[in-house]
């Protein structure tokens, strides 16, 4: 958190200072999401100045891109977002003769992307990951014993399970659109449906074990993974990695792994696309060009530990990270993931009001 | 045409001004008139506009209020976004919650405030001048680094806690985070300047010969407490309640960096409308009900006010 905020001043300074000059690019991306050398090469390739700015959550970016005029040249919503937002007008087609690296990217990746955006016209692929289980191997040894394995939602979904660790902190992520399908496919429930009765159902086992959940939200948990403040977390996988990481950093003793449970989870793709009203439409090409380079796709996946679309990087990319099955599933897991279902306005409308009620019990 | 020619810029431009019915005090109340038409009317009639508008898929997300026909132009609107307030108890819960926890801050900040307040007026200067610098001081720090320093002490690995432990009243760290008491400490410590200093600048006031007078006639100092000093600070007690209870009752940064997931505050409401629900006419309906709610507040302290402009 105190990097993102750092950034973020960071960010807002530059903007002060290169206000005056026209050879920028605004760029808008989630916190803690990019190679720490990756800008500083970008302006020395290219000598386009970079005012780089962060989010931590889909919808303050859909807010800004549903207003317009946010003076971002390039975004990185989610998948789903990006649906929604190109239907409302939000985006302008890439111009791919401007995009020679996109030769880079990974054929199924991208053709995986086309759920949401049809024909890959308006973005690419940034990273993409899943949402899984974080947790604290020994809090969690100490809990349920030396043997436990984490390897299925049922240490999240089941009261007699979870309530043995609701002492050492669970958290959940704040997004319904993500937490909702998990309850429901734990339950046997298609995990795209729509239907009201089986939404329902995924939020009365939500309930069920709301007692024991510490606290919502989507970026606060890497810290206190790190930290060992929680011991459990539904998270996104690069995120729980970075608190792996920090951990041994830190050499606190905090020991973090991260799965993607047998019953499957949610995969998304982080897009990057150009608004609409971008004021730099060029250098905003140049921009995403400048990321599909097969060496600065592997440098940000080395340093922020998501998978990425780029098959052209990946022999770049370390061992280890590849070979993580928590980051890079193996065949049998990615055939059980599932892709984000975009919802209707009412049952956009449901799915949150049930959320509320899990969160407050309102 | 001579006469014209002669008569100066200046007097011209006066006498024109005076035509128009405008003087020096005209002019002199038109600077906060157009200030408050500009940063207070005008967006008050968007949000107001947006609230009886219907959601929709599009860059602004909601149906335009004015709509080109063919024989002109005709206007839509729905009250259905304010009906929906009543329909689902969510909304009315959330209004109640944010009254409960905005009365108990007030509650506290008063029993806090009103000592400390008591003690800076009662002090000779110029420590009476270093005790005021001391509670305006935290305003030079951001709010939000502020809010941020709170969860580093309550936080399960933090400070008090570590405090607590080591001196051995506790065993098991406390959990207070994420709960509405951390919310409680968190209003209490922002709007407690807001309580002391109308309390400070009433009671400094206090004539001493009335106090004298009190115990010339035999009460105690505890009796002259709440038989004078209290009554006479009446009208600070009032308004530094209303400057914490009416921005507590909006407050959104405090529930949402302190408070737990149960929280349930109208500012979190409004906030989960617009972004999650992407619902921005009920959340402008939201909006304009706690505008309401926060009016009749205002209206009670004019009210009290005039009512003390009578007596005295």
């Amino acid at each position: 958190m105190k990097r993102t905020i750092l950034m973020a001043a960071a960010a807002s300074v530059a903007a002060g200072a290169v206000a005056a000059q026209d050879n920028v690019v605004n760029v808008y991306n989630w916190s803690d999401y990019i190679a720490e050398d990756t800008i500083e090469k970008f302006e020395a390739a290219t000598g386009i100045k970079v005012v780089y700015d962060v989010f931590d959550s889909n919808e303050v970016l859909e807010a800004k891109m549903l207003t317009g005029n946010s003076g971002y040249d390039v975004v990185v919503p989610t998948s789903d977002f990006l649906q929604r937002q190109i239907a409302a007008g939000a985006y302008q087609p890439l111009d791919k003769s401007k995009l020679p690296n996109l030769a880079n990217m990974d054929a199924d990746l991208m053709h995986g992307a086309e759920t949401y955006d049809p024909g890959n016209e308006y973005a690419t692929i940034y990273m993409w990951g899943t949402t899984g289980i974080g947790f604290n191997y020994g809090a969690i040894a100490e809990r349920l014993g030396e043997d436990y394995e984490v390897n299925s939602w049922s240490m999240i979904f089941e009261p007699d399970v979870i309530s043995k660790l609701a002492d050492c902190g669970v958290t959940m992520l704040d997004a319904p659109t993500e937490m909702l399908p998990a309850a429901m496919n734990y339950l046997g429930l298609d995990p795209r449906s729509t239907d009201t009765a089986d939404l329902e159902a995924g939020a009365a086992l939500l309930e069920s074990v709301r007692p024991y959940i510490r606290y919502f939200h989507s970026s606060q948990y890497i810290n206190d993974l790190a930290n060992g403040d929680v011991c459990v977390t539904v998270g996104w996988s690069g995120d729980v990695f970075q608190a792996l990481y920090r951990a041994e950093e830190a050499e606190n003793g905090v020991e973090i792994g991260y799965v993607i449970p047998d019953e499957g989870a949610l995969q998304w793709f982080d897009m990057m696309a150009i608004p609409v009203d971008a004021p730099h439409v060029d250098n905003a090409h140049t921009f995403i060009n400048f990321i599909m380079d097969a060496q600065i796709t592997a440098d940000i996946t080395n340093y922020v530990w998501y998978a990425n679309g780029n098959a052209a990087s990946l022999p770049m990319v370390d061992p280890e990270i590849t070979g993580d099955p928590g980051i890079f599933p193996t065949e049998a897991a990615s055939a059980r993931l599932w892709g984000s279902k975009v919802y209707d306005a009412r049952t956009d409308r449901t799915v949150t009001r049930l959320w509320t009620k899990v969160k407050t019990g309102q | 045409m001579t006469t014209l020619r002669s008569s100066s810029p200046w007097r011209l431009t006066a006498s024109g001004l005076a035509k128009l019915g405008l003087n020096g005090r005209a002019l002199v109340i038109a600077v906060p008139m157009i200030w408050l038409l500009v940063f207070f009317l005008i967006p008050f009639l968007v949000v107001l506009k947006i609230s009886v508008a219907e959601p929709m898929i599009a860059r602004p997300p909601y149906s335009p209020l004015f709509i080109e026909g063919q024989d002109g132009w005709s206007i839509k609107a729905t009250l259905g976004n304010y009906a929906y307030l009543f329909e689902d108890s969510l909304y009315i819960n959330a209004y109640l919650s944010s009254i409960k926890i905005a009365f108990f801050s007030t509650v506290f900040s008063l029993l806090i405030g009103y000592p400390m307040a008591y003690y800076i007026a009662r002090s000779p200067e110029p420590k009476r001048s270093l005790l005021l610098i001391l509670i305006v001081l935290p305003f030079w720090t951001s709010f939000l680094l502020r809010v941020y320093a709170w969860i580093g002490i309550l936080k399960g690995k933090g400070v008090l806690n570590a405090f607590l432990l080591k001196l051995g009243v506790i065993n098991e760290p406390l959990i207070i985070m994420q709960t509405d008491i951390a919310v409680y400490i968190g209003i209490v410590y922002t709007y407690l300047p807001f309580m002391i200093l109308p309390l400070y600048a009433n009671l400094v006031k206090l004539d001493d010969a009335l106090l004298e007078a009190s115990a010339d006639l035999g009460a105690g100092p505890i009796s002259t407490f709440f038989r004078i000093t209290i009554p006479l600070s009446l009208p600070g007690i009032v308004a530094g309640s209303m400057l914490v209870f009416i921005p507590a009752i909006g407050e959104f940064v405090i529930p949402a960096l302190l408070g737990g997931p149960d929280t349930l505050m109208i500012g979190k409401v409004l906030w989960t409308e617009f972004f999650s629900n992407r619902d921005w006419p009920v959340a402008s309906a939201v909006a304009i009900a706690m505008l309401v709610l926060l009016v009749i507040p205002i209206m009670l302290l004019r009210l009290a006010q005039s009512k003390q402009g009578d007596s005295a």
